[in-house]
């Protein structure tokens, strides 16, 4: 009956035979992978069925009654060990079907994207190869239908993200880039587990030991009131879980390794630390939104990190010249927007703003790999300039992204971005600590407007190359193909693989806020929010939302979206205005706040501070356990060696003196009875007849007696 | 009157004559004349027992078998004693005695 929903298992699988097919080919060297056409073929046809099945699930759950839109096809048994069951099973629900959909869609979008851009590399085939492993783990990730599946998809991302951090993998900074990402999300990752094993350990000594998403949610209220040190048990797997959200999702502390990231190709810039794997984090809160809506502390710290996260990676994109860092630190402080929504129990705000994210930052950021592609492989903001010319249709498509990051009405991130400072805002009235968060939102939406303009100011208007003065000759910045001789090349558009992706996501940024209008303003016209009833069977406990009806809107929710818009617009004009009109003066505020320039132009020296803090101390940690080794450990082991040398030299004594010596008189005594009874052979046929013939007689006489 | 007795005795001579040349000739042929000796009496044997017991022509069948079998020996023997000569130039068995332990 629901064909889609029952074969649902084709999505995950499509990507992962694509991957097979030109992984094997890659690692076999089979001749068919050095055909482009035939590996991007099916890298293409296999996410491309994914997300034919994917919309499939989503017209069968749109014909299901929406109270009871979920549906799990569980596989087989995966691991069953004493009262811990966990299967191979597939969660479809609105929740999942919109990550599905992203995932699928954007995904796709972006293999196409990257037949164009990567089409001289020499290792395509091995970048279409970790693409669909991506997409793959990241399908598990979203519609596993226990923890455990969510945790494989989780590794399986991360792994990605390393391998693909790292594609060029020769020039070094890339490769350490890679092991970065990965070890930051480690960290996060073993905060995870821990979070993990405690919720499972307590709902087990609650006697109902379940991973399924469906049993946690069903007996978490048993939970409630059980302490751990003095500590909220809920709070604390919140807590938990979240600091491994903030590893995946690039939030304060751990974002460290996302701007570093971009040393990847940029579609997997675009793919995976924009996105969708980033996302996973918000994804997560979302997926377990019963136990952080039964955990207030734990949600007052995700929304402070959030609004933390959003304003302080906003600053920092001020002072990037790096055009793909401006959206790497983008891409943070929009991750802090949806933890800010998620944290305020505004879960469809906040996956609503994911969604509409995914669509404008990828926008952005094939924008971004379509400037330097024009630019032959030049990332530096300083030397470009004035590409509206050269690149139309990036250019249009960038602009319109921008509107969208800059939450002007009506494109899509207004939407989402101002439900999100509303839900905030609404909270506030609860607890006072939400209107510090809002105005923390609210200035990081400003600051948002302006760096992005800015980039957009800096990329596309004025002259080509007319601030490359300003690059001081110390400071020749590595992009991701290593130093190289900056040679005068005309900037050209790109391929039509290229700009199709841009154009069908610039399209999405500016109409994908329309299926998430408030009430506010949907009720003028009757148009109901539909993103909102989509996903509230799935956050129906949740507080802050269901309260289907909305009858009274207050005048401050007008008042503050014609605020927001304002302020968009202002700092959108003056960032245009400043980086166009007046371009002497980001020149004097550098010359006349000489150190607030260079704190902001180095991250606020973050990556230092950690440096210090945390590598070196580890480092010298791992020195003095180097010592503690050599002196202790290996103390005891070669204390352990002398004396099993010593016991071995007496067992070897008794060994050749008392055991080799009776071995020995066995065989010498053998030795002797042959030599002594090979005189009867005589070598004479007629001696041997002898004896036969004595015998015979001897016989006849002893028969005869 | 001729009796059963009379030929198995007449067998049993050839019989221990044939043995005794085996055992005390050193020459190959005349080992091998003993050992036809011996043959033809176990023959003999056969035939006087098939004629004096049931008077079938078992007897005369297993008789001739021997004959067959004595005359292939003895093409096998002297190819024996033809290579042994080839080899040692000598058919003395005192003389190659190489089986020796």
């Amino acid at each position: 009956m629901h064909f889609f929903l029952e074969n649902i298992w084709v999505i995950p699988l499509a990507p992962l035979i694509g991957f097979l097919i030109n992984g094997l080919g890659c690692f076999l060297r089979l001749p068919y992978v050095k055909s482009r056409k035939f590996v991007h073929f099916v890298a293409c046809t296999a996410i491309f069925v994914a997300f034919v099945f994917a919309v499939g699930v989503f017209f069968d759950l749109l014909g299901m009654d929406p109270a009871h839109r979920s549906f799990t096809k569980t596989l087989y048994p995966w691991i069953s060990i004493g009262s811990l069951e966990a299967n191979v099973a597939f969660l479809a629900d609105p929740l999942s079907a919109v990550m599905m959909l992203i995932i699928t869609g954007v995904g796709f979008l972006i293999h196409v994207y990257s037949i164009g851009y990567m089409h001289e590399d020499p290792g395509f085939a091995r970048f279409f190869t970790y693409l669909n492993l991506f997409c793959f783990a990241m399908l598990l990730l979203v519609m596993g239908d226990n923890i455990f599946m969510l945790f494989i998809g989780w590794e399986g991302v991360g792994l990605c993200s390393y391998l693909l951090i790292g594609f060029w993998y020769e020039h070094k900074p890339n490769a350490v880039a890679g092991m970065k990402a990965f070890i930051v999300n480690r960290i996060g990752d073993f905060a995870f587990l821990i979070g993990l094993f405690l919720l499972f350990w307590f709902l087990y000594q609650q006697g109902h030991p379940t991973v399924a998403f469906s049993g946690i949610q069903e007996n978490v209220h048993l939970l409630e009131g059980a302490k751990v040190g003095g500590i909220s048990l809920l709070a604390l797997v919140g807590i938990l879980l979240f600091i491994g959200a903030t590893g995946k999702s690039a939030q304060i502390p751990l974002y460290v390794w996302l701007p570093d990231a971009m040393a990847g190709p940029t579609p997997v810039s675009a793919l995976i630390h924009a996105a969708t794997m980033v996302t996973a984090g918000i994804y997560m809160i979302g997926r377990l939104n019963f136990v952080y809506s039964l955990a207030p502390e734990a949600l007052v710290v995700v929304a402070t990190v959030g609004a933390l996260t959003a304003l302080f990676a906003a600053t920092i994109g001020f002072a990037q010249n790096d055009i793909k860092k401006v959206l790497a630190y983008s891409t943070v402080s929009q991750l802090g927007y949806m933890f800010l929504g998620m944290g305020t129990g505004a879960y469809t705000a906040g996956i609503f703003h994911l969604m509409t994210h995914a669509f404008f930052k990828a926008c952005l950021f094939l924008g971004s790999g379509s400037v330097i592609l024009g630019m032959h492989h030049e990332q530096d903001m300083r030397r470009m300039g004035g590409l509206k010319k050269y690149m139309p249709v990036t250019y249009m498509t960038f602009l319109l992204a921008t509107i969208a990051i800059a939450g002007i009405f009506p494109f899509a991130g207004f939407f989402s971005k101002d439900e999100i400072l509303w839900k905030t805002f609404e909270s506030g009235g609860h607890q006072y600590w939400y209107y510090v968060l809002w105005g923390m939102g609210v200035l990081g939406a400003m600051g948002t407007a302006f760096y992005m303009f800015r980039a957009v100011a800096m990329t596309f208007f004025g002259k080509l190359g007319e601030r490359a003065h300003e690059i001081a000759p110390n400071e020749v910045e590595e992009d991701e193909h290593g130093p190289h001789q900056h040679e005068h090349h005309t900037p050209h558009e790109s391929p039509k693989s290229m700009t199709f992706a841009l154009v069908v996501l610039a399209i999405l940024s500016v109409v994908g806020g329309l299926v998430g209008i408030p009430y506010a303003l949907g009720h003028f016209f009757h148009i109901p929010n539909f993103f909102e009833e989509w996903l509230a069977p799935v956050f129906a406990g949740a507080h802050g939302e269901g309260h289907g009806a909305h009858h009274d809107v207050p005048v401050i929710e007008y008042m503050l979206m014609v605020f927001s818009v304002a302020i968009a617009l202002a700092t959108s004009a003056l960032a245009v205005y400043i980086y166009t009109k007046r371009k002497d003066l980001p020149a004097r505020f550098v010359t006349r706040f000489p150190r607030l320039h260079r704190l902001v132009h180095e991250k606020y020296y973050v990556d230092e501070i950690y440096q210090v803090l945390v590598v070196n101390n580890l480092l010298r940690i791992n020195q003095l356990l180097a010592l503690f080794d050599q002196k202790v450990v290996d103390g005891f082991v070669n204390f352990a060696g002398t004396v099993v040398r010593f016991s071995s030299k007496v067992a070897g004594f008794t060994d050749n003196r008392w055991v080799d010596g009776f071995v020995n008189l066995v065989g010498n005594s053998i030795s002797f009875a042959g030599a002594s009874l090979r005189k009867a052979q005589t070598g004479l046929v007629q001696n041997y007849l002898y004896i036969a013939v004595a015998g015979v007689i001897a016989l006849m006489i002893w028969r005869l007696l | 009157m001729i009796q059963m007795q009379h030929f198995l005795m007449m067998s049993a001579v050839i019989f221990v004559l044939g043995i005794y040349t085996v055992v005390t000739r050193k020459n190959v042929l005349g080992i091998l004349l003993g050992t036809e000796l011996v043959l033809n009496a176990a023959a003999l044997n056969i035939v006087i027992f098939g004629f004096y017991g049931n008077q079938t022509i078992e007897s005369s069948i297993y008789a001739l078998f021997v004959i067959v079998l004595a005359a292939a020996e003895a093409a096998v023997a002297l190819a024996v004693g033809l290579t042994l000569y080839q080899n040692f130039k000598t058919i003395d068995t005192t003389e190659t005695r190489e089986l020796k332990g």
